[in-house]
């Protein structure tokens, strides 16, 4: 299932941590306007999956191209220029910034990101926040900060890493409702997810992350028959 | 496996004693035949130094503690000292011994301050509160600020052996170096000093095992600034005054540079470090170079590239990591997400 | 008018303590950020802050260059030569423990004024007072020299800006974030290892002109920075390092304090800010706005 015009194309990805080896040889793509979830049980190497793609992890071999370019060598500060664009599992909402500059703190890489006020239609409570301290927004603020933060950009695709963890129900909707707008908009996602009933509405294609590999990987459609399977492999 | 490692472990940390053991029997020899060959107070002065930096290290290399005050100590009890000396007229090794006390108060002030904060802080205090003494030591009256206690007689030691014999004193000083030594390598081997060593790699840890860590450190603190007082005292006798350069701020930063130089948390490499810093003073006295500049040019060179020191390279080198285990260099970017 | 003559030197101290405190804001301000960044205790500070003296000093009897432009050179200069100093060496060291970093710029302060000392010699070189700025006024109950007030105004102005800079502006936006969380700033596509750079070339900067703007008031010598700097640490323990506008504040009220020491007990003038500081740890450890336990 290996597809080379996909716009992230992963091959035998390793990753370490210090000498731990975390990553062993993972392999998938991503293509232009497809969201893609990585599914697995805690440890198994996803968000490490996903901060070996953006090269906050350097201890990494394989390779990783994005739209063609050769993302290996890239420092972490350039991978952002490149169009990668990262939203962190702990969110990563700075406290000693106000929301606003939270939310323009990622510089503008690529002309069709959104600008702040189609960003503030899109979260309105964001907008009546402007001013406060980061963290003094709620959990599911902050998650949409974290998100819209990266829509500004222009970054062409997201890696989103647990979006929903810790939330309740009605954010996980809400925030399940601006994927949908953002797949609508022809966004690319890498996602990360647990909750895989909150996954099978937003994404087209699975894989299945166990021992820093990748051992399944499916077609939405095909969610229902591997259902059985998949409960068993996560441990739901 | 675990049987296997431990035996190889214990197996090298004989061949380390052993090695060590031979070194220090060399030492001790070449120390009591090195007066027939070099200048007896040269080698006083190095002597001096080298017990200064091993009481140093106690605190730096065994606690993780780096004070920049410890001028405060070795000058303070000098001054202790030359004034026991030569206003009471106490003999040589009652008027050490008040300069050890004398340390050794002011390291229990200067310690409890200290370490009411943490890492870096500790040592901005340190520096803070040893130049207050500094200050107060120039405007002091027994001290005679600018002049210093001039005149300090060696007198005689037990009020028998004439210490101003060049050879008496000098046996005298290396009896008292040895001691000194002797006492830091049981503090450090003993469970007290294990201790030490935990709340150096890991302070939470050390608190959540029920320790008071902060009793450790002072305790520490304390032991090390009474041992830097001994040499402090001892080096008022030998050279008969007591001035305010030994209070400075820059002896603070030179027995830090001895000890990183020798290798911070070796037992002995702050004796090589001491006796090359002294040998260099002692070089650019004369010259026209100020020995700042090169003292300084040693500091950064250190830092970058020679941060195991000379006695540390060498376990490094011969011995494996085990003596000085080397800071793991990877990025903090490395470490794995919390979750 | 029996208090006369007191007032006098009430206010005369008052006025010294002011322009001290001025200095210790902007040295311990320059300290603030540079740790707030790097976690570097920047030990080279006092040394930063001779060099800018000297470079004014040279910049006026090797080239003819006066006070005015060597108040923008001599912060530059200083500034400059601690982005090198930063790239070559310090950028090496942040993934060690943070004593490393203060050993370094300890012996890099040690090289800078045994470097001068060297070339200039140890004593003082006198730096005119700009023409714009002597003299002075007479207030009625006492004389302000113009230099003095201008000191305090030039302080003030630097130590706003440089704290509306943080506060304020986009590139303060990034320092305070990269303080935060530099892994993820630098994911987001900002160049934090640069930022780094330019902090501490900010922070050497500060020194540099504090060291410019002393040197008509102190005269110009290779040990002029050595003792200010130990000051200043016990002004950012007092202070805490955790705020900047905290490290200001306690600059400035610490060298009013020290200057009416100065009026009623002379002798303990010397240690006033270090017995402040011992009282601080005994009664607030954190600091009086520090954020560190």
């Amino acid at each position: 299932m290996t597809d080379a015009t996909a716009l992230l194309q992963v091959r035998g990805l390793n990753a370490w941590y210090g000498e731990s080896h975390a990553l062993h040889g993972i392999d998938l793509d991503v293509k232009q306007g497809e969201t893609v979830t990585l599914l697995g049980r805690n440890g198994v190497g996803k968000t490490t999956t996903l901060r070996a793609i953006m090269g906050i992890l350097q201890k990494r071999t394989g390779s990783i191209v994005f739209d063609g370019k050769d993302m290996m060598p890239v420092p972490l500060h350039k991978a952002a220029h490149v169009g990668l664009g990262f939203v962190p599992e702990e969110r990563g909402i700075f406290a000693n910034l106000s929301v606003e500059e939270n939310l323009t703190l990622p510089p503008v890489v690529a002309e069709g990101g959104m600008s702040v006020e189609e960003i503030y239609t899109l979260f309105p409570n964001l907008e009546a926040r402007r001013h406060s301290p980061g963290t003094k927004l709620s959990g599911g603020e902050q998650q949409m900060l974290a998100i819209a933060r990266i829509l500004r950009t222009g970054a062409r695709l997201l890696l989103l890493d647990e979006p929903t963890e810790g939330l309740a129900p009605v954010i996980v909707q809400r925030i399940g409702e601006v994927l949908q707008t953002l797949k609508a908009r022809g966004m690319t996602i890498l996602l990360v997810e647990q909750n895989f009933r909150f996954a099978s509405k937003v994404a087209d294609r699975f894989y299945v992350i166990d021992h820093g590999q990748v051992i399944d990987s499916f077609h939405v459609d095909q969610l229902p028959d591997r259902m059985a399977a998949l409960n068993e492999a996560l441990g739901v | 496996m675990a049987a296997i490692m431990t035996t190889t472990t214990r197996s090298r940390r004989r061949k380390a004693i052993n090695a060590e053991t031979v070194l220090i029997a060399l030492g001790v020899l070449a120390l009591v035949l090195a007066p027939l060959y070099v200048y007896p107070v040269f080698l006083m002065k190095v002597l001096c130094f080298a017990l200064f930096a091993c009481a140093f290290n106690l605190l730096l290399g065994y606690t993780g503690i780096l004070s920049f005050g410890h001028a405060a100590f070795f000058g303070g009890a000098a001054y202790f000292t030359a004034h026991a000396v030569k206003e009471w007229g106490l003999t040589p090794e009652l008027g050490i011994l008040v300069g050890v006390a004398g340390a050794a108060v002011l390291g229990l002030v200067i310690g409890f301050l200290a370490i009411r904060r943490q890492g870096i802080y500790s040592t901005m205090i340190t520096l803070a509160l040893a130049q207050m003494f500094f200050f107060f030591c120039l405007q002091a009256p027994f001290t005679h600020g600018e002049d210093g206690i001039q005149g300090v007689p060696r007198g005689h030691l037990f009020g028998l052996i004439d210490l101003s014999e060049s050879m008496n004193m000098y046996f005298f000083v290396l009896a008292v170096f040895l001691l000194g030594l002797l006492a830091i390598w049981r503090i450090v081997n003993s469970p007290f000093g294990m201790i030490l060593k935990s709340v150096r790699e890991n302070e939470s840890r050390a608190i959540s095992l029920g320790y008071s860590v902060r009793r450790y450190k002072l305790a520490a603190f304390v032991m090390s600034a009474a041992l830097t007082g001994l040499a402090g005292g001892l080096k008022a006798i030998v050279f008969q005054f007591a001035t305010l350069t030994d209070v400075s701020w820059h002896m603070s930063g030179e027995v830090v540079l001895m000890t990183l130089l020798g290798g911070i948390g070796t037992l002995i490499g702050p004796i090589f470090g001491a006796a090359f810093v002294t040998t260099l003073s002692n070089y650019f006295a004369t010259s026209q170079l100020p020995v700042t500049l090169v003292t300084g040019v040693i500091f950064m060179v250190c830092v970058l590239v020679f941060r195991r020191g000379v006695i540390g390279e060498f376990y490094a080198s011969r011995l494996g990591r085990r003596l000085s285990q080397p800071k793991t260099e990877h990025c903090a970017e490395d470490e794995p997400p919390r979750s | 008018m029996i208090f006369d003559i007191p007032i006098q030197a009430f206010l005369g101290q008052l006025l010294i303590g002011l322009i001290n405190g001025s200095f210790y804001a902007m040295l311990s301000l320059g300290l603030a950020i540079i740790f707030g960044l790097l976690n570097v205790i920047n030990f080279a500070h006092g040394a930063q802050y001779m060099v800018g003296a000297f470079v004014g000093y040279l910049l006026l009897t090797w080239f003819g260059i006066g006070y005015w432009p060597a108040l923008l050179l001599a912060p530059l200069v200083v500034g400059l030569a601690g982005m090198l100093v930063e790239r070559l060496a310090l950028s090496r060291l942040y993934d060690l423990d943070h004593l490393y970093g203060l050993l370094f710029t300890f012996g890099l302060a040690l090289v800078l004024e045994g470097a001068f000392r060297y070339w200039f010699g140890a004593s003082g070189k006198p730096y005119a007072t700009p023409e714009a700025l002597s003299g002075g006024y007479n207030l009625g109950f006492m004389f302000l020299p113009k230099y003095r007030g201008w000191v305090v105004v030039a302080s003030l102005i630097v130590c706003i800006g440089t704290w509306l800079l943080i506060e304020k502006t986009r590139l303060g936006a990034y320092l305070r974030a990269a303080k935060e969380n530099p892994t993820l700033v630098r994911a987001f596509g900002i160049n934090v290892p640069l930022l780094l750079t330019l902090t501490y070339g900010l922070g050497a900067g500060l020194a540099g002109f504090a060291g410019i703007l002393a040197a008509p008031i102190y005269q110009v010598s290779p040990l002029m920075g050595t003792n200010l700097i130990i000051v200043v640490f016990a002004v950012v323990v007092v202070g805490g390092m955790g705020s900047i506008l905290g490290a200001i504040i306690t600059g400035y009220m610490l060298g009013i304090l020290e200057g009416l020491t100065k009026v009623f007990y002379p002798e303990a003038s010397n240690i006033v800010i270090f017995v402040i500081m011992a009282i601080i740890l005994l009664v607030r450890p954190a600091g009086l706005m520090g954020r560190e336990a």
